[in-house]
């Protein structure tokens, strides 16, 4: 036997701090990982959706390519249209890109800004970007258009989820 | 008659001391607008508690119809303002005021700063008093949503992207705040719905007590 005992004093408070800290804990733990359960939660599988655009229609020039998806909010489910710019560029690669402004969320369009009818163009804060998604120095944005990943399947084009990309 | 119930009740529990305490002090001069009408500056705190009980009646009264679901959530609030009686002057009371307690507590703030009464020994309270305005924006972030209008979804939408624009833990913050990663939702109101109605007025509650105890334990700061 150790010189230094434990006192009963010890001994009783070291319990009740344990005991007590096992109690609040199993009070607690349920309900801070019932309230972060959706930073947990596994993100579905990015799907290819299918759009009414066919591949062979794709031109040079930039066009809105609406589709619909069910989309799954916890117990509501509901279809959501969503769209996209989408062209082939020089080469003959499709491009898609996302019509959500970086700035604030807005939606941008092709050429309705007068001054420059080849770039994107975001009526809220004058945001522009040019053709290929990059931000315009010098506007709001501090970003480049997102990204569609793309499919083509039986002639028509299938988009996934829109991606960011780096910082211009 | 009520004096015997008092008298009755104070026999048995003693409760003069209780309420004594809480009510029966004096106001120095310098701080009472009878004798220097400038002293009206020291209301400010005051007034922001007086709305603050207006806001938190008015809320009561209000999830009498309120639903935080997205289907009905605009109809039930539709519905409280113009089908029920006084609904507009009940919903008024809680959107005039939400705008009046930040302008009440701005004051006060101001009052505060100015005099130098936040100087030792009340910088505890200066702090306490600032996690009292952070919690009061939060406040009104919440409550912004819950109409669920165009205005307060897109108001929300911009929101979530300053949260999510915080360093390193941005994209947890927003979506423990939305519900979802990308969607603002159903998960979203009822979320909000949540933080404005039971988390941050339960913490608003101590913290006012905070603030409450130690002005009564320190007292007033002396005149200029």
């Amino acid at each position: 036997m150790s010189k230094d005992r434990v006192s009963r004093r010890q001994f009783l408070s070291y319990t009740l701090t344990g005991v007590g800290g096992f109690m609040a804990a199993g009070i607690l733990m349920p309900m801070v990982r019932f309230a972060v359960d959706p930073v947990l939660k596994a993100e579905a599988a990015g799907e290819f959706v299918a759009t009414k655009q066919k591949v062979a229609d794709l031109t040079n020039e930039p066009v809105r390519v609406d589709f619909t998806y069910k989309q799954k909010d916890a117990w509501y489910e509901s279809d959501v249209t969503e769209s996209a710019w989408v062209y082939k560029d020089d080469a003959g690669k499709i491009i898609a890109l996302s019509p959500v402004c970086k700035h604030l969320g807005c939606t941008v369009n092709w050429g309705s800004d007068k001054a420059h009818p080849d770039q994107f163009f975001c009526p809220c804060h004058y945001g522009r970007y040019t053709k290929d998604g990059t931000n315009v120095p010098g506007t709001p944005p501090l970003a480049p258009l997102d990204v569609y990943p793309f499919k083509e399947k039986d002639g028509y084009l299938y988009l996934g989820k829109a991606k960011p990309r780096k910082e211009a | 008659m009520l004096n015997k119930l008092y008298d009755w009740v104070d026999e048995r529990l003693d409760i003069t001391p209780l309420w004594r305490d809480i009510a029966d002090h004096e106001v120095p001069e310098h701080v009472n607008p009878a004798h220097h009408f400038s002293a009206f500056v020291y209301c400010f705190g005051g007034m922001t508690f007086f709305v603050t009980v207006i806001q938190i009646l008015s809320g009561m009264f209000l999830t009498m119809y309120y639903v935080p679901d997205i289907k009905n959530a605009w109809e039930s609030v539709y519905y409280l303002q113009n089908e029920v009686a006084f609904g507009k002057i009940v919903r008024g009371m809680h959107h005039w005021g939400a705008s009046l307690v930040l302008v009440m507590m701005f004051l006060h703030t101001l009052r505060v700063f100015f005099q130098g009464a936040y100087k030792k020994p009340r910088e505890l309270n200066w702090i306490v008093g600032v996690l009292i305005f952070f919690v009061m924006l939060g406040l009104g972030f919440t409550g912004y949503l819950l109409p669920w209008d165009m205005k307060a979804l897109f108001a929300t939408k911009v929101g979530l992207q300053i949260a999510e624009s915080t360093p390193f833990i941005g994209s947890y913050v927003k979506v423990l705040l939305a519900g979802h990663e990308h969607i603002v939702g159903a998960q979203t109101l009822t979320r909000f719905f949540a933080i404005h109605v039971f988390f941050l007025p339960a913490v608003l509650f101590g913290l006012l007590a905070a603030h409450f105890i130690m002005i009564r334990k320190q007292g007033i700061s002396g005149p200029l």
